[in-house]
């Protein structure tokens, strides 16, 4: 090309064919600043909207000092796991945790947070349990029976990890020896010794724990502030939801081999149970019999009936409706595994965005199954919104509702979109979650990685309950909250049972038996209804 | 390289619609603080999933948000511009195929995420990763871009729809 033939002809045609790409970069940086801007605010109105302080408080409790020590009242497999969350881990789980290649486990177990206890005691009615305690852990003595415990000067506290039947009995004992108590749940396992345990509880010095772990876990903690800011607006349902379908899960546990009379104090095992002959079904299935579990009322209700107290505190129900029946495991069992309970809360409230008067009461529904494990979110309906419960916390607003009507209407807010979506372990919170984030979070993807680190809620409900020994700190389950949790959950056994809809009294703080009734009787027989169970 | 003006039309568009789709994609990564590529490393499938687990857990992925933001950025703008296009391209081959690999479309992995369409080996990932070949053989910045903008006057091949 001849050089006459350039400028400004050239010039031109350079420019253009040069910096033709300039107005295209200018363009798409304007377009993603406007976008994530339009992003960002719809974003910043929904949270001011909803106003959620979703901060996680540290537990700060220290630790430092004299180490407390504690005695573990049933070494078996939940005692064991309570023990390791203390600090002290058996040699034998170290070679199950290699043999099954879980690095991860004794990671975990290593790294967790020193909670300075010293653990001085074990109590366990079988010989294998109690001596592997002893042999694994200097400084740990056996005691014969938890009265001996009781009685030692070297126990400051005890870890009550029995079967069921045992919780209240011990517990009272402690208390009322000023021994600290962590029992599991549920926390009794008849009505009368309910009371006699809230009396224990309140006449002692000692600090009362009910191991209900979740309360530890942060997005329960988020939903109560959630329903505080009245995002859901009027809650007149809630759902809740146990599934299972394998034998761990039907409490079909592995029976030990050297289980025998000679191993095992078997007329202590029974206590104030019927005295039958020697039967390791019985001492390892446990949870399966009527004597010494509570079915799925008692053992797995108990959790969501007090994760929702926790989130919603509605206490008390005024009624209480059960069915169910033994569908899935016909193998000798008493207690039922497809298992249904609605309780009624007719006065119940957490503040509405209609006109006052409308809107009262609420139905709590536990629905349980031990023959399938689909995963059936816990879900609390409001009139604003729904809140979807678990390790993460999603909301949704309801297309019908008051409160966010004109939000929707100008599609700030999409119904099928979440409004807000909280995951403990992820660094924000979320407003307007993308398919993509809703689909990871909704496969555990999310949490599982912050610091490369998980907290066992067990850990920090153990850390509070030492705290509140320490310190003269609350605990967040203590006997209020579990005299509601073991009471509704007798409330369930008894409507199964006697296939009545069953009251409580607010007022006199009981529950409405027929003339002639005897409610623990019937709590704790085999006869359901008009027939005896076969067993 | 000579061209006709409808293949340099076509070229050049190849070049900066890939371009725009690397720079938005980086850009609107950096306005939102909050990205992170985490989960998507974590949730990774297929034969490589190890490595991108690995990744996604450790402490690197912090390195590995920067390094793909500023990649993205990087690459979009030259295609756009038009400069260090066979560069840009190379490494924009090389950021698809790791996305591709973490996240294969083979029948049978769960983790794929939710796609507009259906997909069996092919995806949009490795035809974005072909025509980024084509654009590695095929420059055009030298014809339309920054490297046509710059090229020293009189440059014999100033103007003319060829290269060499």
């Amino acid at each position: 090309m001849s050089k006459e033939k350039q400028s400004p002809d050239n010039s031109r045609r350079r420019v253009l064919k040069g910096l033709a790409g300039l107005p295209f970069v200018g363009g798409i940086l304007i377009g993603a600043y406007a976008e994530s801007r339009k992003r960002k605010l719809a974003k910043r109105n929904i949270l001011e909207a909803l106003n959620i302080n979703a901060v996680r408080p540290e537990s700060t409790a220290d630790m430092s000092g004299d180490p407390i020590r504690v005695g573990i009242i049933g070494f078996g497999g939940r005692g064991s796991h309570l023990v390791r969350l203390l600090g002290y881990a058996t040699p034998s789980w170290f070679q199950r945790m290699k043999e099954e290649e879980n690095e991860g486990a004794i990671k975990a177990f290593q790294e967790q947070e020193n909670l300075n206890v010293k653990l001085t005691g074990v109590c366990d009615v079988f010989d294998v349990y109690a001596e592997e305690a002893v042999a694994a852990f200097p400084g740990c003595k056996r005691y014969r029976n938890y009265e001996e415990m009781l009685e030692s000067p070297d126990i400051d506290a005890v870890v009550i990890a029995t079967p069921d039947h045992w919780h209240a009995p011990i517990s009272i004992a402690a208390l009322q020896a000023n021994k600290h108590v962590y029992v599991e749940k549920p926390m009794t396992h008849n009505i009368r010794e309910t009371y006699a345990l809230q009396d224990a509880a309140r006449n002692s010095k000692a600090v009362f724990q009910v191991g209900h772990q979740h309360r530890q876990t942060q997005s329960f903690i988020t939903a109560r502030d959630i329903i505080k800011k009245k995002v859901l607006g009027h809650v007149s349902l809630v759902q809740t939801n146990t599934n299972r379908n394998d034998d761990n899960g039907a409490w079909q546990y592995d029976i030990h081999e050297k289980a025998s009379p000679q191993t095992i104090d078997w007329d202590q095992f029974l206590g104030g149970a019927p005295k039958i002959p020697f039967n390791k079904e019985h001492f390892f299935r446990w949870r399966k019999w009527w004597a010494y579990g509570s079915g799925l009322s008692g053992d797995l209700m108990t959790h969501d009936y007090d994760r929702i107290n926790c989130v919603l505190e509605m206490g008390m129900p005024k009624y209480v409706s059960a069915s169910g029946g033994i569908y899935t495991h016909h193998d000798g069992r008493e207690v039922p595994d497809v298992f249904q309970v609605a309780m009624e809360y007719p006065e119940f409230s957490v503040g509405t965005s209609r006109p006052k008067g409308i809107e009262r009461g609420m139905t709590f529904l536990y629905s349980a199954t031990l023959g399938n494990q689909f995963n059936r979110s816990t879900i609390l309906m409001g009139h604003d919104g729904t809140m979807e419960l678990g390790n993460t916390l999603t909301i949704y607003a309801d297309p019908g509702s008051t409160r966010y009507a004109s939000m929707i209407e100008s599609n700030l807010i999409q119904p099928e979109i979440p409004i807000y979506s909280y995951n403990p372990e992820a660094e924000e919170v979320d407003a307007i979650t993308s398919a993509t984030a809703k689909y990871f979070a909704d496969k555990g993807l999310l949490w599982t990685y912050r610091d490369g680190k998980r907290v066992d809620s067990a850990l920090l409900h153990l850390k509070e309950w030492l705290g509140a020994i320490r310190h003269g700190t609350p605990v967040s389950c203590g006997i209020k909250e579990g005299f509601e949790e073991a009471m509704s959950a007798h409330m369930g056994g008894l409507s199964w049972k006697i296939g009545r809809r069953i009251e409580w009294d607010a007022t006199r703080q009981e529950i409405i038996a027929l003339p002639g009734e005897d409610l623990d009787e019937i709590l704790l027989s085999t006869q359901v209804g008009e027939y005896v169970m076969e067993t | 390289m000579q061209y006709s003006k409808n293949q340099l039309f076509f070229l050049a568009s190849l070049r900066i619609l890939i371009g725009w789709h690397f720079l938005y994609e980086g850009l609107i990564k950096v306005f939102n603080p909050g990205w992170t590529s985490k989960a998507y490393l974590l949730s990774a499938e297929g034969p490589l999933s190890f490595f991108f687990k690995w990744l996604g857990g450790s402490a690197l992925a912090n390195a590995a948000d920067i390094v793909t933001i500023a990649l993205l950025i990087g690459i979009g703008l030259a295609l756009v511009l038009g400069f260090f296009e066979r560069a840009a391209a190379f490494a924009g081959i090389a950021l698809l195929a790791m996305f591709y690999l973490s996240h294969p479309p083979i029948p049978g992995l769960e983790n794929a995420g939710p796609a507009e369409g259906n997909y069996f080996l092919v995806n949009k990932n490795l035809i974005e990763m072909a025509a980024l070949g084509v654009l590695a053989f095929f420059p055009s910045s030298h014809l339309v871009g920054l490297v046509y903008y710059f090229k020293k006057q009189g440059d014999e091949t100033v103007g003319q729809h060829t290269a060499g």
